[in-house]
């Protein structure tokens, strides 16, 4: 006991470490997204023409929606897993701030799924006519919006704990917040593919990310501890 | 951590249309075991949880030195460590792995203090396998490396002894008897006695 107790940013890092090492063990989770987003988008040239140029004018809405559905089905399991086994319990009964645990999940939710997603998003983009040019604004852009919508996600995420199947329910609340990011998104990923700059979309999107980051992790421990009851 | 004192009164919860908790009250000092007993559903877990604050109590306070805990839970909740049914462990980690998960989340632990931890639970020699892979009872033992790791004044478990073995249960009992020595206190969920002295022993009957 001679120690001090641990720094919440500790207690935040140990989560994450926890959490990717998790990921690693069993990477089923972790493929289901990045399994949806190529299958949707490579289904697009499939279905509507194999023509480039009208394939690129579709790119950024093609890659923004399959990206966003592919968040937000892995936004369901963001804090089930933890709830089931009463994991969340002890965070809460850790001493440590909850928000911050959260926070350090939250994190390491967005490197397991919007890392990867912003990683495979240029050569989705690439199948999609898009220039290859374009690859690193796209792969920004998709980082970024991922990043504000597991923050954002965090809060339904929580609340819907206490609902048996509360996947459904958890889209129809974040999806409205969601529109604000798709809608910048892809107008920076569209700038992007035109070559013109795209900085404006795209500190509107750091606005929202540093907002739903600000706010989100509050919200979610609160929803948190309802849900303990 | 001797001079610890947890009190609590007029405790009222209720379950949708039940009243499960009715005006409970206790006192446990230092170096005193409260054994909580009664039949099945009354109210054992219920007050267990509400006593750290996982479950909201309708009325009553819950006192820790003498301070209400709502003044400042995080550093009640620092002082204690909550055993449930379920051990909250991760199948697809090891036992040490959890362990360095949970111990460091409360302050920094090094591989050595784990070990040691686990050698006295007796779950060292499988502490490196993946929890997936152990049985219940040695899941518990794990469990309970966790809480001589946590080092904190106040324990409260829930049936500590489910799925042990005779020599589990003994460990049990002097995992206790040191906790209780060293001056710290503990309230225990159990369906039989958990073989302590008696001069630290009080007990709870919910059921009346």
């Amino acid at each position: 006991m001679s120690q001090g107790p641990s720094s919440p940013l500790t207690a935040a890092r140990l989560v994450i470490a926890r959490d990717l090492l998790l990921a690693f063990r069993r990477p089923e989770q972790l493929l289901q997204p990045l399994a949806f987003f190529v299958m949707v988008t490579t289904l697009f040239p499939l279905s509507v023409s194999p023509e480039l140029a009208q394939l690129r004018a579709i790119a950024p809405g093609v890659l923004w929606v399959a990206a966003l559905l592919a968040a937000l089905l892995a936004l369901d399991f963001l804090f089930r897993d933890d709830a089931q086994d009463g994991t969340l319990e002890q965070y809460a009964l850790s001493g440590q701030s909850l928000t911050w645990l959260l926070l350090g999940k939250t994190a390491a939710h967005w490197l397991l799924t919007g890392v990867p997603l912003s990683l495979m998003a240029p050569l989705m983009g690439y199948t999609l006519g898009v220039p290859a040019s374009a690859g690193a604004g796209i792969m920004l852009t998709v980082a970024l919006g991922s990043l504000a919508l597991s923050f954002i996600g965090s809060i339904g995420a929580a609340l819907t704990l206490g609902v048996r199947r509360g996947g459904v329910l958890l889209s129809i609340l974040i999806l409205p917040l969601a529109v604000p990011i798709l809608i910048f998104g892809s107008r920076a990923t569209q700038l992007a593919i035109g070559g013109e700059p795209y900085t404006a979309p795209m500190e509107l999107l750091g606005a929202i990310v540093v907002l739903s980051f600000t706010l989100a992790p509050l919200a979610a421990a609160a929803a948190v501890r309802i849900s303990l009851e | 951590m001797s001079g610890s004192i947890l009190r609590a009164e007029n405790l009222h919860l209720w379950r949708s249309e039940r009243h499960v908790l009715k005006g409970v009250a206790l006192t446990v000092r230092s170096g005193e075991l409260l054994q909580l007993t009664g039949v099945n559903g009354a109210g054992k877990t219920t007050l267990l949880r509400a006593l750290c604050g996982l479950n909201y109590l309708e009325d009553g306070q819950v006192f820790w030195n003498e301070r209400n805990v709502r003044e400042d839970r995080a550093g009640f909740h620092a002082s204690l460590v909550y055993l449930g049914h379920e051990p909250p462990l991760k199948p697809d980690l090891s036992g040490s792995e959890n362990l360095h998960f949970w111990a460091g989340l409360r302050r920094p632990t090094t591989a050595a203090a784990i070990h040691d931890a686990m050698l006295r639970t007796g779950a060292a020699e499988f502490g490196a396998r993946p929890v997936r892979t152990l049985s219940a009872g040695q899941r518990r033992r794990v469990a309970l490396a966790a809480l001589v790791l946590a080092a904190v004044p106040l324990w409260l478990l829930d049936e500590p002894t489910t799925n042990l073995d005779a020599h589990g249960q003994g460990l049990v009992a002097a995992l206790l008897d040191a906790h209780l020595q060293a001056g710290g206190l503990a309230i225990a969920a159990v369906h039989h006695g958990l073989g302590i002295e008696p001069a630290r022993l009080r007990e709870l009957n919910l059921s009346t």
